[in-house]
């Protein structure tokens, strides 16, 4: 079944436009469960209460209000709250371009892809120009009455759209100071080089299973058929007390296992 | 019939830890391995959530709570009341006990053991969760530092599976600076992979066409990210209106009670504050696991809801047990 767009905008680049349609690159997975009476396995409801009656307040009798500071509410109408949202738009605005590596991770939120949307030969061309010169759009648009800005990338022919973050929720990795120390041992600098080396391999992101999810599904299904599983346990490791002996041992062990890729 | 687990239109996994957290913590402290090296952390989040928490008020300006109701009563029912199961599709459920569910959590490990180094133009940003600023809570920096430069000057960065809060991550520890930090990735399988989108063959463009972009491209380069576009306009716009209001007095409501504390409002400024004393090699103590949320499969044995959030004043209830909380999650 194909899966249908989440939304149409059009890049505006200069006076390029290129016309896209937006569709959720993340699925998910999580296994979820319901709150259920004990009584008759039926789905609870939930009720807000004042606290001190513990009666149920009716829904034309709630108000809304922001909390500006502890102990200090405002209240709102809806009609406020409608006047505060951004005009919708089909504009994804690029305002600018960095190096591809120039973005780091903390600033990226969600991913999407985007496909071409009436006019393929000019989504190509935007995404080969994207990879021929290694760099990322910053784009801005507004959906679903919010303002959201992100990194326009393009992969192997297709233009993903990453949303990120807001300045100030984002902590600045180059304002971090280092951490102080003595000047490192070169030689234990050259053995650590050559464990990484050794412990080197090819990302597989596939190779990696969500095996909690898994043993979730598993107890499900056992349940639902009748039984019952047991979970193996992890096995423990211990560590030598110095870094040098920890280096070398570390190297020792794996060029027994004569490792060439990683497990 | 009304859904119990999603009710909560507003709070995503990730709101629900930045209300939990009074003031910045690490999430979570251990040993971040490689080989038989052992190395003590604390990781904290690299991102805050901001907004100004919405409640709901009764006529007389108390701030209301949660309850849960079964489908014929009108009492609240406590937590011995409920029991979580998963829905079929056939309508039924299976019932999941805590004790099944606690058999089936991750082995408690305090440890993230880096077994493979991969280069980090490899790491495709399209697996990124969360981010993470790790730092070191050894006397000793040494091993911090060896690791640090090592990955930065290979370009590489290490990957592992982790167990935080009682849930199992997949995360990637970066070198930049000579500061660790790490972002949790999806699983493959949360990643729908281009060709479920059935698109059209890749066209080949015209020449002069690409070459039209590139100039456009060109023209505004830029070396670095201008975060200033990057200001949440809408939260400064509510708080605009808000400030108004509050300063002519309007629909303002003051109470005594308030369980907020300083969590929503904490400013990025605070956990930068946090983060470089960290990383200067001053201890800071973890967090106490935050209490349940969702039931899901990050976390799937506490009831959703049940525990007084900053965003509503509830009457403490009984409880069990203290779940522990993911710090990363899947956002809505």
């Amino acid at each position: 079944m194909t899966l249908r767009a989440m939304w149409k905008g059009t890049i505006c680049l200069g006076e390029h436009n290129v016309p896209v349609k937006l569709y959720a690159a993340v699925e998910d997975r999580d296994v979820r469960l319901h709150l259920l009476h004990g009584r008759d396995h039926a789905r609870v409801r939930q009720r807000m209460v004042h606290p001190e009656t513990e009666k149920p307040v009716a829904a034309e009798q709630i108000e809304r209000a922001y909390e500006t500071e502890p102990g200090v509410f405002v209240r709102v109408e809806q009609a406020e709250l409608d006047a505060l949202v951004p005009k919708p738009s089909r504009r994804i605005e690029i305002t600018h371009f960095v190096p591809h590596d120039a973005i780091e991770h903390p600033w990226f939120e969600r991913p999407y892809y985007l496909a071409p949307d009436g006019d393929p030969a000019r989504y190509a061309a935007l995404v080969q120009a994207l990879e021929h010169r290694h760099r990322i759009g910053v784009a801005h648009w507004v959906m679903r009455k919010r303002y959201y800005s992100g990194a326009l990338h393009g992969r192997q022919g297709t233009l993903r759209l990453f949303t990120l973050r807001k300045l100030e929720e984002v902590v600045d990795l180059t304002e971090l100071p280092s951490p102080p120390g003595r000047a490192l041992d070169p030689r234990e600098l050259s053995l650590a080089e050559k464990l990484v080396e050794t412990l080197s391999g090819a990302f597989d992101p596939a190779s990696f299973k969500d095996e909690h999810r898994q043993r979730l599904l598993e107890l499900i299904e056992q349940k639902r058929k009748g039984g019952k599983i047991k979970q193996p346990r992890a096995p423990r490791k211990a560590a030598p007390e110095s870094l040098s002996g920890a280096l070398q041992a570390s190297l020792k062990q794996l060029m027994k296992e004569d490792r060439h890729a990683p497990s | 019939m009304p859904r119990a687990d999603n009710d909560e239109a507003t709070a995503t996994a990730e709101d629900q830890d930045e209300a939990a957290a009074a003031t910045p913590r690490p999430f979570w402290s251990g040993t971040l391995s490689f080989g038989l090296v052992s190395i003590p952390v604390s990781l904290f989040p690299a991102s805050r959530r901001l907004s100004v928490p919405l409640r709901m008020l009764a006529p007389d300006g108390t701030p209301l709570a949660r309850r849960y109701y079964g489908a014929d009563d009108d009492k609240p029912l406590g937590e011995d009341d409920l029991v979580r199961g998963y829905e079929l599709d056939d309508g039924s459920y299976v019932l999941l006990s805590d004790e099944e569910l606690e058999a089936a959590d991750p082995e408690k490990s305090r440890d993230i053991d880096l077994r493979l180094f991969v280069p980090v133009a490899e790491v495709d940003p399209i697996y990124f969760e969360r981010g993470y600023v790790l730092a070191s809570s050894a006397e000793s920096t040494k091993a911090y530092r060896l690791l640090a430069k090592v990955m930065e000057d290979q370009g590489q960065c290490g990957i592992a599976t982790f167990v935080m809060r009682e849930s199992e991550y997949l995360i990637a520890i970066f070198a930049g600076h000579g500061v660790l930090h790490a972002q949790t990735l999806r699983f493959a399988d949360e990643v729908r992979p281009v060709r479920s989108l059935e698109l059209p063959e890749p066209q080949q463009a015209s020449a002069s066409l690409v070459k039209s972009f590139v100039q456009a491209i060109d023209r505004r380069t830029k070396k670095q990210l201008d975060t200033r576009e990057l200001r949440d306009v809408q939260l400064a716009a509510l708080r605009e209106h808000l400030e108004h209001k509050r300063k002519q007095g309007m629909d303002v409501i003051h109470t005594e009670q308030s369980d907020s504390g300083a969590g929503p409002h904490a400013e990025i400024i605070d956990l930068m504050e946090v983060l470089k004393r960290s990383l200067r090699g001053e201890q800071v103590e973890a967090e106490r696991p935050a209490r349940s949320h969702r039931a899901r499969s990050r976390n799937p044995k506490r009831p959703a809801k049940t525990r007084p959030s900053p965003h509503e004043r509830a009457r403490p209830q009984p409880r069990k047990r203290r779940a522990g909380r993911a710090g990363g999650g899947t956002e809505h």
